[in-house]
């Protein structure tokens, strides 16, 4: 047994973190947050160069075909530089719900592109309850010729106004749970943004009045629907989680370093027990996220029989930690943390849409909660 | 990264996994609950002795000293396969634990053949001299005095909160062999054997009732030179190596024992019902505290045994199951209310817990040791 990265593993985030300290200084992190949509093709193209968009899918696709784990130790060195846009949306959570349901020609249709870096995706699940349990899925997918048609909102969906297709999940007349793809230009299709406290990412309501999907655009229905979009649902909670860990480890750092050159009393104020305490409590949350993290993305890769516990550990155990490390962050460095050039507000607003996506740490603590206790 | 067992370890697991379904005491939990400490220790040191027999005792210690030389990852396998089967505790914790790895560090052969064995058969146990009344968090103050005497040292001094000096053959013992000398310097670590005349243990009663620790008295205790470890004036750093070990180590016992009862606790739950959303929410944040300290671990040994050294994630451990394990306490307590005070185990582990964040090094000092060791912070003192 052993839990530490592999030599390949290790390459792969040496290799991002390279990539993104040089493409994406924090300056450009800051401008790109200023646009209107949050996204920049030349740099997405770079990153499909890097392979990013494809790691996880076959080749057969355009993908690379690796696994969680060197996922996971990508998209930390992605969340240490905070980049901004739809990668989280496109890329784990839509390409991991065609992964799993899409037929041959779909993935060919639509997988394919996202691998190659040409499309953008997302999925339209939550609903104004804001729920990430399934079962509140409402909106409704009536037959049509076929295919369905769709009435409804949904919400909060993320990176909406630059996904060039939507993944929707509703619900068949049946009761069975139906996922469609509507082309993000479809008739009937309108989007609102809702501002969010995280400036790096759009979220959106999106109503469908009446849009029809033909019969080649619905992925799937009822169990295996459930179960594709359970599995996406998992894979981006430990990919959003593996981004946290980046971001910590970067708030962490950033605060250890200010708090050893400032100086108050004639001393830097890291040399106080009262900060360096703090600190400390800091760094156990940043590596017992990353246990955490790392476990739940090898058992994802596994088909561990536990992984939906391992994935609700690491999503709920990350989602507390990143903003208990920003609150201490931003008391340690006094005023300045508190400042708008500061840094660290990106990450703590980062810290907000991330405890969010895939289901907070209230939300997994009730699932493992239900699988230890309820008969 | 490959969280499957390799077939050595399978093969180990195997083995020992059958071994302890042959050899457990069956229902000796129940049966001993009236014992006195005395004679349940007794009890342990029987039952380590059956395990040494067997070969299991000292797992990753070199095969030349009794021991199994098997990996650190078997050594957490024993202590998860011991805590899954039932097994009691092996008695000779910190012989074990600390003082034999320190020995293994820092003795003379002869030292290691005379006394590596005999910890682990349990024929001898150990106890470990270090705080004194002035000297807790301060470890580097400590005023026992050790002045040479031709082939002896003569010890004058206090010991206190020496857990299991009552039972213990041998101590461990931090001493001043320079009285002119301050701090870290002038230090001398020696072995010494506790029916020495002028050797006086006075057990001191905890909160929890009973008297794991003592109080230790020397009064012109003879203490051979052969019995210095690691060199005259060179013991602070064998003391702290001992300290390593102890922060190292002793996690993986604490987050098992931690996780046995979280498994109690759940099956309590739901053999009475209790499955309300505000139980969900303290069973499961209980579950993740734990299995984020056992990753934690799983992370540190692979670490130690990829790279030879340990990395920074080790450094938190004790911090994290010693808070962890008193969060959980809580959390028992609260959600079976009056049961968990009038459960012996339960009442018994929730005052027990409140020692954890004190014993072993203050959270204070761990978080200190960390800030400055770690995260590269000035020192504070």
């Amino acid at each position: 047994m052993n839990f530490e990265l592999n030599d390949t593993q290790r390459d792969i985030k040496d290799a991002a973190r390279e990539f993104f300290s040089k493409e994406l200084p924090s300056a450009v992190v800051r401008r790109l947050s200023d646009t209107d949509t949050a996204f920049d093709r030349d740099l997405w193209r770079k990153c499909a160069e890097q392979g990013y968009t494809g790691m996880i899918f076959p080749e057969q696709y355009g993908g690379v075909g690796l696994g969680f784990v060197e996922l996971a130790a990508m998209l930390e060195e992605m969340g240490r530089a905070l980049l901004p846009g739809p990668f989280i949306s496109t890329v784990l959570f839509a390409g991991s719900v065609l992964d799993a349901c899409a037929s041959d020609a779909q993935k060919k249709t639509f997988l394919a592109p996202i691998c190659h870096g040409d499309m953008r995706a997302t999925v339209a699940v939550l609903e104004p309850t804001a729920s990430w349990d399934r079962a509140a899925i409402r909106m409704a997918a009536t037959a049509n010729s076929g295919g369905v048609e769709l009435t409804g909102e949904k919400w909060f969906v993320m990176d909406a106004d630059i996904a060039d297709f939507l993944i929707v999940a509703a619900r068949a007349t049946s009761g069975e749970l139906v996922l469609a793809i509507v082309p993000s230009d479809a008739s009937g299709v309108s989007k609102t943004v809702t501002p969010g406290m995280d400036l790096t990412r759009r979220q959106h309501r999106v109503s469908f009045d009446g849009v029809r999907v033909p019969a080649d655009c619905v992925l799937a229905r009822g169990a295996a629907a459930d179960a594709a979009l359970a599995r996406a649902i998992d894979i981006t909670a430990v990919g959003v989680s593996a981004e946290m860990v980046g971001g910590m480890q970067f708030v962490l750092d950033h605060t250890v370093s200010y708090v050893k050159t400032r100086s108050q009393f004639g001393r830097p104020i890291g040399a106080y027990q009262a900060v360096q305490h703090r600190c400390v409590d800091m760094f156990a949350l940043v590596e017992g996220a990353r246990s955490a993290t790392y476990y739940a993305a090898y058992a994802l890769g596994h088909d561990d029989p536990q992984a939906a516990l391992a994935v609700s550990v690491a999503k709920a155990y990350a989602s507390d930690a990143f903003r208990d490390v920003g609150n201490m962050a931003i008391q340690a460095q006094g005023g300045m943390g508190f400042t708008w050039e500061n840094d660290t507000h990106l990450y703590y607003r980062r810290a907000k849409g991330s405890e969010l996506m895939c289901g907070d740490a209230t939300f997994h603590r009730d699932r493992i909660g239900r699988a230890l206790l309820v008969r | 990264m490959d969280l499957t067992l390799t077939p050595q370890e399978t093969a180990f697991r195997d083995e020992l996994r059958s071994w302890l379904q042959r050899n457990v005491p069956t229902n000796w939990e129940a049966d001993r609950r009236r014992d006195s400490m005395q004679e349940r220790f007794a009890f342990l040191r029987g039952w380590q002795k059956t395990v040494f027999d067997a070969g299991w005792a000292g797992v990753a210690w070199p095969t030349a000293y009794g021991g199994r030389g098997a990996t650190l990852m078997e050594q957490a396998i024993f202590t998860e396969e011991m805590a899954r089967a039932g097994a009691p505790q092996l008695a000779n914790t910190l012989g074990l634990s600390l003082i034999g790895p320190t020995i293994i560090q820092y003795g003379t052969d002869a030292q290691k053949t005379r006394f590596l064995q005999n910890i682990l058969s349990a024929d001898e146990i150990w106890c470990q001299g270090f705080s004194e009344p002035n000297a807790g968090s301060d470890l580097a103050n400590v005023r026992t005095r050790a002045d040479r005497d031709g082939d002896h040292f003569v010890v004058n001094g206090q010991k206190v909160w020496t857990s299991w000096a009552w039972a213990a053959d041998w101590c461990a013992l931090v001493t001043r062999s320079d009285p002119a000398s301050q701090k870290h310097a002038g230090l001398t670590y020696l072995l010494v054997d506790m029916k020495t005349p002028g050797v006086d243990v006075r057990p001191l009663k905890q909160m929890t009732g009973e008297s794991e620790f003592c109080e230790v008295f020397f009064h012109d205790v003879r203490v051979p030179v052969e019995h210095v470890l690691g060199g005259e004036g060179h013991g602070w750093q064998v003391a702290l190596g001992t300290l390593a070990h102890e922060r190292a180590t002793l996690g993986v016992i604490f987050q098992v024992q931690t996780r046995r009862q979280i498994d109690r606790l759940v099956a309590t739950c739901r053999e009475r019902g209790i499955d309300d959303a505000v139980a969900r929410q303290k069973v499961a944040a209980a579950y993740i505290d734990n299995e984020v300290v056992r990753l934690t671990h799983l992370r540190a040994i692979s670490r130690i045994m990829q790279t030879g050294k340990p990395g920074p994630e080790g450094s938190i451990l004790k911090i994290g199951w010693s808070e962890a394990n008193q969060r959980f306490q809580i959390v028992a307590q609260e959600l079976l209310g009056a049961h968990a005070d009038v459960d012996e185990e339960f009442a018994y582990s929730y005052l027990r817990s409140r020692g954890n964040t004190i014993e072993a090094g203050t959270s204070e000092i761990q978080r200190n040791i960390v800030a400055q060791h770690v995260l590269g912070l000035p020192k504070s003192y």
